[in-house]
């Protein structure tokens, strides 16, 4: 079990005059090779719960596990588990500094301490992950690349740390459709072909419902829903109470069952609204 | 959070030191701390408590509030008391041990010097608790105004600390998720010897100052399509304007400093 | 109707890092007209924002014109008059906040406009009122959420009575209910204030809800015209790598399997009448 959370909760400022608790309670588990999707408006928790994920914020009760490493109250030296667990944060290309992208990418692997054989594999391995070429663009500045090139650039920095387990915040935020499109696109692959375990968080529900195995749906500090994508947006009330939306897809077939038709209301794509439609017509057609 | 840290600690509320012009309170706190400086004996603090006392009761914050702001401040305080008590030549041996020497002097001297200090931090700390950031700029440009003669750039200046105090707490914030994302990627920001922290800054300071900049270009640029142009030919929609208050606030310092110098030349 | 914009046969490059010229614009006119809202879609790279910073002489063309309300560009004294007339809000909310509180960021403009100070608080109460943040007139900018910060700046440019708002993807930045307060707070201000909008966005819902959409690619106008038109390119967005939104590519795609969806609906309400009927 990769991931697993206990009666998590997290509190800033414990104690002083702007305390906040940002999760309370929060029970979850996270399967070997599972693509999940955590949603939730901003100042839900999500991004409190991710960095809990990697160490980088400790429970102030309740346990995580990531790997059989147990991370409580207190707990130190988790920089292993920061290995194991790579996350990825809104807009990382901000976090680029050094003059060439090779240089940057092997920051990770150089503070892991290994053997400069080893760190120039990885580099090159992870460049080729997220589909640029490693002598095309290795020893040129991050500075001078594309938005979309310099946020792959970023990414490659983190699975340089080659995590089992990847958590990527917004990845696509501020990216035009293309842009979009390529990171899912690479998502994927690492998902299917290099078996990599995914958190997605996002605000998309089209693109959550497109990628995910599982949703995770956060209100206020806790997990809120969590299931399949068909059996999370069949709640359609539920999510727009937490001033979530629906597909519009979903919201289509919502519309249609409400004017009388019989029609699923737990499916999201446009393909699988084609084949309802088809459906439908042929049925009108006969009528 | 970081960004919850307020600079220049400003304790709003609606009394009448704060309803003081800026300008005021600027011009006082510079008096105050030059009369400071002439007090000689021990009667003269009197005046000046019963000044401080005065400003604190009708600016409705709490002694605890103010005493609070000593408290960084205390090893200072304590490093002034003891470096005098221990080297003002004296006379009258109270006690001494190994090289050390207590006289009456330098006791007397210590606990002067200290009290001058801590009224010059209460004094000062008054000036910022009553004051908001954006009416201390407006003052500091208006006051400094007349020097636009020698071509000093009083309103750049003010316009700058602006943009600084609006800054501060949106760069505070970047620099807490820039340093976790560079965690991420396994990178120490605690432990090891003085030149490896420092080099262990680099890869935060640098992104850091690359996103300044590029905040800074962004900035000039929105400054630029409303209409910005200098400080020439700009009005304000809050006018300070004196009133009666600030003249008795004025009235009452030019006593104490009256009450000051007779009880330090008389 | 009135033209507002006109861009005549405009050309502009950006020095890149060679040295070389990379064209940005490559001879785009157009006019825009009182009181529209528009929408101006294109991937990264496609020229809109640079077409956009024409529009206020933030940028000025190395061929060709473009006038504003009959004003040149090109003649410097005319700049101020015409960012009076064409405000713009920017993509990053944090990068256009001045002032330490609210109002006075939204007082910074007219403030600029050497406007006398009981004239700059009665547009300062009325433009915080116009997008609904009044509450917040002495709240300091850094404890607002994405959302509030863009309406300020909108706040900010309405202060200076703009009879344009450009907005350069001002939503890019934001989660789902922030775009979706920026989006009401333009519909608004086009539909009561009869302000004209320019809104430079990726998001196809929002283009949506524009009278008219302008389609870039390659610095060159592609197409142009109501959205409903627009989106019925379906083929030829998608390969300039642009979204259509769901309900669009739906019916689009049940048209081509020989299903009759008539009228290219854009909303579930048009779709679910025409499967209703």
């Amino acid at each position: 079990m990769p991931v697993r959370m206990e009666q998590v909760t997290h509190t800033y400022m414990q104690g002083g005059p702007f305390e906040a608790t940002a999760i309370f309670n929060v029970n979850l588990e996270i399967h070997d090779g599972e693509f999940v999707g955590l949603i939730g408006h901003t100042g839900s928790g999500k991004s409190t719960l991710v960095q809990h994920m990697n160490g980088l914020l400790k429970p102030t009760q309740g346990t995580v596990i990531i790997n059989d490493i147990k991370i409580e109250k207190g707990s130190k030296d988790l920089k292993t588990v920061r290995q194991q667990v790579g996350l990825v944060f809104q807009y990382p290309e901000h976090q680029l500094f050094e003059e060439t992208v090779e240089k940057d990418i092997a920051f990770g692997p150089r503070n892991l301490g290994l053997s400069q054989e080893e760190i120039n594999d990885r580099v090159k391995e992870a460049l080729q992950l997220v589909g640029l070429p490693f002598d095309e663009v290795k020893d040129r500045s991050p500075f001078e690349l594309s938005g979309g090139q310099r946020r792959r650039v970023a990414i490659a920095g983190v699975l340089a740390m080659k995590p089992g387990i990847l958590i990527l915040d917004e990845p696509t935020a501020g990216l035009d459709p293309r842009g979009r499109d390529e990171i899912f696109r690479e998502i994927q692959v690492l998902h299917r072909k290099k078996e990599f375990t995914i958190v997605l968080v996002s605000h998309s529900m089209e693109d959550v419902a497109r990628l995910a195995d599982r949703i995770i749906v956060m209100n206020k500090g806790q997990v809120a829903l969590t299931g399949t994508p068909r059996e999370v947006f069949a709640q359609a009330d539920k999510l727009r109470q937490m001033g979530l939306d629906v597909p519009q897809i979903t919201n289509l077939m919502l519309a249609l069952r409400d004017k009388g038709l019989d029609v699923p209301v737990d499916i999201y794509t446009v393909e699988q609204a084609k084949d309802v439609l088809r459906k439908v017509l042929e049925g009108k057609r006969h009528a | 959070m970081l960004k919850d840290i307020t600079v220049g600690q400003y304790y709003p509320s609606d009394s009448p030191i704060h309803r003081l012009d800026p300008r005021t309170k600027l011009v006082i706190t510079f008096l105050f701390i030059i009369t400071i400086f002439f007090v000689r004996y021990y009667s003269g603090y009197i005046f000046v408590l019963a000044f401080m006392a005065l400003t604190v009761a009708l600016s409705r914050i709490p002694i605890r509030y103010i005493l609070k702001g000593l408290r960084p401040l205390i090893f200072i305080i304590l490093l002034t008391f003891f470096i005098n008590v221990f080297f003002t030549p004296g006379e009258t041996l109270l006690f001494s041990f190994w090289f050390l020497r207590v006289t009456e002097e330098g006791l007397r001297q210590g606990l002067f010097m200290g009290l001058r200090l801590i009224f010059l931090v209460t004094g000062t700390s008054l000036l910022t608790l009553t004051t908001s950031p954006i009416a201390l700029t407006d003052g500091i440009e208006l006051l400094l105004k007349p020097l636009r003669l020698i071509r000093f750039p009083s309103h750049e200046l003010a316009m700058m600390m602006t943009i600084a105090l609006r800054f501060i707490p949106t760069l505070l914030e970047e620099t807490d998720k820039i340093m976790k994302a560079q965690m991420a990627r396994g990178a120490d920001f605690e432990s090891g010897n003085l030149i490896q922290r420092a080099k262990s800054l680099v890869p935060l300071l640098v992104p850091l100052f690359i996103s300044a900049f590029r905040r800074a270009d962004e900035l000039a640029m929105a400054m630029e399509a409303r209409c910005y142009r200098g400080g020439d030919n700009r009005t304000r929609m809050k006018v300070l304007t004196m009133g009666r208050i600030d003249f008795a606030a004025y009235v009452v310092t030019a006593a104490l400093i009256a009450s000051v110098l007779l009880n330090t030349y008389l | 109707m009135e033209p507002i914009i006109q861009v005549k046969n405009v050309y502009y490059n950006y020095a890149n890092q060679e040295g070389e010229h990379a064209a940005a614009l490559n001879g785009v006119s157009l006019t825009l007209y009182k009181g529209e809202f528009v929408a101006i879609i294109g991937h990264n790279g496609s020229g809109k924002s640079t077409l956009a910073k024409h529009f206020n002489a933030l940028l000025q063309p190395v061929s060709g014109d473009v006038f504003v309300k009959g004003m040149n560009t090109r003649e410097d004294d005319q700049v101020w008059n015409i960012r009076q007339t064409a405000g713009m809000v920017f993509q990053n909310p944090d990068n256009q906040m001045v002032a330490t509180i609210v109002e006075e960021d939204v007082a910074f403009g007219p403030e600029n406009l050497a406007l006398p100070p009981d004239e700059i608080r009665r547009r300062v109460d009325q433009a915080l009122l116009s997008v609904n943040m009044v509450e917040y007139a002495q709240s300091a900018p850094h404890f607002l959420s994405g959302g509030q910060k863009q309406r300020i700046a909108i706040a900010g440019v309405i202060a200076m009575r703009p009879e344009i708002i450009i907005l350069d993807e001002p939503t890019a930045m934001l989660d789902p209910s922030g775009r979706k307060e920026v989006m009401d707070t333009i519909r608004y201000l086009n539909e009561q204030e009869g302000i004209t909008i320019v809104h430079i966005t990726h998001f196809m819902e929002e283009a949506i809800l524009a009278d008219r959409v302008i389609v870039m690619e390659e610095g060159k106008i592609v197409l142009d015209g109501p959205p409903r038109e627009v989106f019925s390119h379906v083929s030829m967005l998608k390969q300039i790598g642009l979204d259509v939104p769901q309900i669009v590519e739906l019916a689009h795609g049940l048209n081509e399997e020989g299903w009759s969806i008539p009228g290219n609906p854009m909303n579930i309400e048009e779709m679910v009448n025409i499967l209703c009927r």
